[in-house]
């Protein structure tokens, strides 16, 4: 009878063990596996050349490499500091008793839910150094000594697309925040209201430190999506000009479509992943400790 | 506890039913493979006449042809290849890329030889293309990349890759409509007017770089010569020679004069079509695909094709050009006898012509007795100058393409020297050398 039931248990959970193995563990292997040969993807994998480490080898070399890592990261603090101090803010006034909030909280969440290649080519028309809107608004405001080639020029073009990114990524951070704020019992904020603190005393001593862990969330959240972001990027910019708005995801799609090296570009992704994991781990650690301060 | 039995049955369910679903496609393909034949293709612009193409066989053969459309081109290149590997690829397929991706899908055995139906009836159907045509799916005996030589593909259009001009706007500029530079120094020339009026040169998709490379070469084989060229590729020609630099230069001095329109750095080429087809810009550098292109977005647009203006009179201009698209049979089909029919047909003077006529490209045929418009027919005369990578027996390294046109984007952003990019480029070149020994 017991043998039974464990049998039927295991009948439960065959289906998510089988499609988890098949569609993510799976290849999973075979990424790693294939980071380890010289391999186009068109000739059969029993004809790639074993290269063992050499393309993890390469790629602390790959000064392009890096550079994308550096753009990332930069895109990704941007919208660490930017994204998510909008978004809070928006989450924390659509908290309160306002009028038409719920208007708010529906108009908030467009951006993410908007196909990103969409808006990725709006903001290109906005951005446009010769026909968008942005410059022409410039002009119209008397500041068209500010007008430029946004999106082609070197000094804004990483800057440009970082903050379409943080405008099209907002809501997520808005939605989970707002959802962290309903959670505080309200009772705290009237038992503090009675003791004599004013609005800013109760967001420091009560809002703040109860949502942390939703910080955390929105922040290991905000990176992992924000370093692997890329359709927007392939709109807008294509990765240009030159290298300037190169991320990882569009390094790896390079070495495995423009160069046919499709055992760089798994070795890439590994690597990738690895740092990934690296800076939530950290993220989460540091944050862990903070919440014990 | 029946609950839990009735449960426990149907889980089985999600097992059972995408096996039988899975044996059901099978059986339907195996029963569809005796009467028809699958192609595979990008080509959004001519999918209407290739349907209109299959409905003509089927009434005249009974063998239904099945045009699936796969766009955009990356997401079909990538679809080819994940094909590759499952060794299910269609009938007939096109491939993009470069000669040496080509040469991979021949020796895994992806690819059927043509020549012995090529050579039939003497040669009959091969010398119905224009030679630079097929040259492109050809490989020569003792080719770099190890293919035994043969026509591996036919094409089923041409194409050349040359600069246009808008003549509306010349005549706005107080030039001759009818007069394009000729000489590079003359393009310069009207680069400072375009600075003056605050118009818009020249557009192009050089924010997707191959067409960079593509303008590159052009003046590349014009200041140095083929020869030159193709020994740079393979290794005995730095990328650093002073006729390197100068073809770098260029880019500079056409940014300097005011020539290129803001942006073009990260211009995608549907941009730079709609800019030019909507007056706003006064010179383009597109393929002769855009002639379609441009009757849907602007029918009434006035322009010109002419040869990008020579920089040098040691050798003369070269263009990209030869086959525009080509289908390649499946070695590994079943249907391959019917595949190289139909493509026959396909490549006929008849289809040809049609093809030509309904989507605007140049027919492969050179018996096609197909009107062409007067913009296609300055395309067509470009085929005399026509070149393209694919036939020059020797690839450059990806990554040595790939410093080289971003290295392009930095003049012109004017981050670097022409003389920084000669230099980076070639130590790429050597790295890549070296991995290669």
């Amino acid at each position: 009878m017991k043998l039974k039931s464990t049998l039927e248990n295991y009948l439960f959970v065959l289906p998510a063990v089988a499609i988890f193995s098949i569609f993510y563990i799976y290849p999973f292997l075979k990424v790693f596996q294939l980071s380890f040969f010289d391999w186009d993807g068109i000739v059969a994998f029993k004809d790639a050349i074993p290269v063992g480490w050499e393309n993890f080898k390469e790629i602390l070399v790959d000064r392009i490499w890096w550079q994308s890592m550096w753009n990332a990261g930069y895109i990704t603090v941007i919208a660490l500091i930017f994204q998510n101090a909008l978004a809070f803010l928006l989450a924390w006034a659509c908290d309160r008793e306002i009028r038409a909030k719920n208007f708010y909280r529906v108009v908030f969440f467009i951006p993410p839910v908007l196909s990103e290649i969409v808006v990725g080519l709006v903001w290109q028309w906005i951005l446009d150094g010769n026909y968008g809107l942005l410059n022409q608004w410039l002009a119209h405001f008397g500041l068209g000594h500010l007008a430029r080639n946004w999106l082609s020029d070197p000094k804004t073009t990483l800057t440009a697309v970082a903050a379409v990114h943080c405008w099209k990524g907002f809501g997520w951070g808005f939605l989970i925040f707002l959802a962290g704020l309903q959670t505080i019992p309200r009772e705290l904020y009237e038992a503090a209201r009675v003791d004599g603190a004013n609005a800013w005393q109760a967001f420091r001593k009560i809002t703040m430190p109860m949502m942390v862990p939703v910080a955390v969330l929105v922040a290991v959240l905000t990176v992992l999506g924000t370093m692997q972001a890329f359709v927007l990027i392939i709109a807008m910019t294509g990765g240009g000009p030159a290298y300037h708005t190169q991320v990882p995801v569009l390094r790896i799609l390079a070495s495995m479509q423009g160069s046919s090296r499709f055992g760089y570009a798994c070795a890439q992704g590994i690597s990738f992943g690895v740092i990934l994991v690296a800076i939530s781990f950290i993220q989460y650690r540091f944050s862990h400790k903070a919440r014990q301060i | 506890m029946r609950f839990n039995r009735l449960l426990s049955k149907c889980l089985i369910l999600p097992i059972v039913l995408p096996l039988f679903f899975f044996a059901a496609a099978c059986s339907t393909k195996k029963q569809e493979a005796k009467t028809s034949i699958t192609v595979w293709h990008w080509m959004t612009d001519r999918e209407p006449a290739f349907q209109e193409l299959a409905k003509r066989y089927q009434a005249r053969t009974g063998i239904k042809v099945n045009f699936e459309l796969y766009a955009p081109s990356d997401a079909y290149s990538q679809k080819v290849r994940a094909a590759a590997q499952g060794v299910n690829l269609p009938d007939i397929f096109g491939i993009l890329g470069e000669k040496r991706d080509f040469a991979s899908f021949i020796k895994a055995g992806h690819i059927l030889e043509l020549t012995p139906y090529m050579e039939e009836n003497n040669a009959a159907w091969k010398n119905s293309f224009f030679a630079k045509a097929l040259a492109i799916n050809e490989f020569d005996a003792g080719n770099n990349y190890g293919v035994k030589a043969g026509i591996y593909g036919a094409p089923i259009d041409v194409m050349t890759i040359q600069m246009l001009y808008n003549k509306k706007l010349f005549r706005e500029l107080g030039l001759n409509p009818r007069k394009p530079p000729a000489t590079f120094q003359e393009l310069l020339d009207i680069g400072r007017k375009l600075k003056e009026k605050n118009m818009q040169g020249l557009v192009s998709g050089w924010g997707e770089v191959w067409m960079i490379d593509c303008f590159a070469n052009n003046y590349g084989f014009n200041i140095m010569g083929r020869d030159k060229v193709v020994a740079t590729i393979k290794g005995e020609v730095p990328y650093t020679d002073p006729d390197w630099v100068r073809v770098l230069n260029l880019f500079k001095e056409m940014q300097e004069a005011g020539v290129l329109a803001n942006g073009i750095v990260t211009m995608i080429n549907k941009t730079a079509e709609q800019l030019f087809s909507n007056d706003k810009a006064v010179f383009a550098f597109n393929g002769s695909w855009c002639v379609n292109v441009y009757r849907n977005m602007s029918p009434a647009l006035d322009y010109g094709a002419f040869l990008p203006p020579a920089a040098s009179e040691k050798f003369p201009m070269a263009i990209w050009g030869g086959a525009g698209s080509s289908f390649m049979v499946n070695a590994r089909s079943k249907n391959k006898e019917e595949a190289v029919k139909f493509l026959r047909w396909l490549t006929d003077r008849d289809q040809q012509t049609y093809l030509a006529e309904a989507t605007n490209n140049l027919p492969a045929n050179k018996n096609s007795a197909g009107k062409i418009s007067e913009i296609l027919s300055q395309f067509s005369k470009g085929m005399e100058n026509a070149t393209h990578p694919n036939i020059w027996g020797a690839s450059e390294f990806p990554a040595v393409i790939e410093a080289w046109d971003k290295g392009i984007q930095s003049i012109i952003i004017g981050e670097r020297t022409p003389e920084q990019v000669a230099q980076e480029v070639q130590r790429i070149k050597e790295r890549e050398l070296a991995k290669r020994k």
